[in-house]
């Protein structure tokens, strides 16, 4: 399987550390909101077909990635750094219900 | 300055070795810069920061991922995003890169004594380095200057081609010893000088 990485190009698989679902949305740290809280710990989708994924390119330039695998057929159909969406704390606090 | 004692000094063993009746194919060297620096530049400060390599190096890194230049006495090269390897072979680099780069463009981190510095140069060489890396070692993949992070097994290494036919590679110092009997053992069948 290679992933192709947006900063090093195609690369094996074994350079790569998977990091999670990518659909996840973590709760503020201060939320109570329990149903946000289990959700983000233990919901996830396990579709058969297209999922978002983050990977880390650990054997690399280390840079985290915004992946989408095709679960069925391991086919990578986008990579792109996953830099900046963390960073949009306004839209992340918006969704937030405490 | 304290002197520094090389990892591979038990095991580098100067001469020609392994199947050289033909002719020596690889020249394996350890190139001892007195300076590996690696430079990270906050996101948005990157053109700042190759700024400021060519104000302190007077190489002009090209725009691109794993663009990189040397000039013989130093080189710099991108291995991620907004990060660099600046390494010459005088000593004391990073104090004058720390005036440079200041905290508001990014950070300066003094590898020196932690990096070890392998060359790998001869006809052969990108055939040797293609058993180790699975990545494209020829040329219009891999131009003169550029710089490719990557890994053999758990050892990192990162890898700049300084010439047609020559690579330098910066591993850890704890992994360089097994890294260089291995290149070693990988240059037999073609026969290779250590120097």
């Amino acid at each position: 399987m290679l992933i192709t990485c947006p900063y090093c190009g195609p690369r094996d698989v074994i350079e790569f550390t998977y990091q999670g679902d990518g659909n996840r949305q973590r709760p503020q740290p201060a939320s109570q909101n329990l149903d946000a809280w289990n959700a983000y710990v233990y919901d996830r989708l396990n579709p058969a077909g297209d999922h978002n994924e983050i990977w880390q390119h650990s054997g690399g330039c280390r840079a985290h990635l915004r992946v989408v695998r095709n679960t069925l057929t391991h086919e990578i159909s986008s990579t792109a750094f996953a830099r900046g969406d963390h960073n949009s704390v306004a839209r992340h606090r918006a969704e937030d219900k405490p | 300055m304290v002197e520094r004692q090389s990892p591979l000094e038990p095991v580098l063993h100067p001469g020609s070795h392994g199947n050289f009746e033909h002719g020596v194919e690889i020249i394996l060297s350890e190139t001892r810069p007195g300076s590996i620096l690696q430079l990270a530049a906050w996101p948005g400060e990157e053109k700042t920061l190759m700024a400021g390599i060519h104000a302190v190096t007077g190489l002009a890194l090209p725009d691109g991922a794993g663009g990189g230049v040397t000039d013989g006495v130093r080189s710099v090269f991108g291995f991620a995003p907004g990060k660099f390897t600046v390494v010459d072979e005088a000593e004391g680099l990073a104090s004058t890169f720390a005036s440079v780069v200041t905290s508001a463009i990014g950070t300066v981190t003094d590898l020196s004594h932690g990096r070890t510095a392998i060359r790998i140069a001869g006809p052969k060489a990108e055939w040797v380095l293609a058993k180790f890396f699975a990545i494209d070692f020829a040329l219009p993949a891999f131009p003169i200057g550029a710089g490719r992070s990557t890994m053999h097994h758990d050892v990192f290494a990162q890898i700049q081609r300084t010439g047609a036919d020559q690579f330098d590679i910066y591993v850890f110092r704890s992994f360089a010893r097994s890294f260089w009997k291995a290149l070693c053992h990988a240059s037999e069948e073609v026969g290779f000088e250590v120097q």
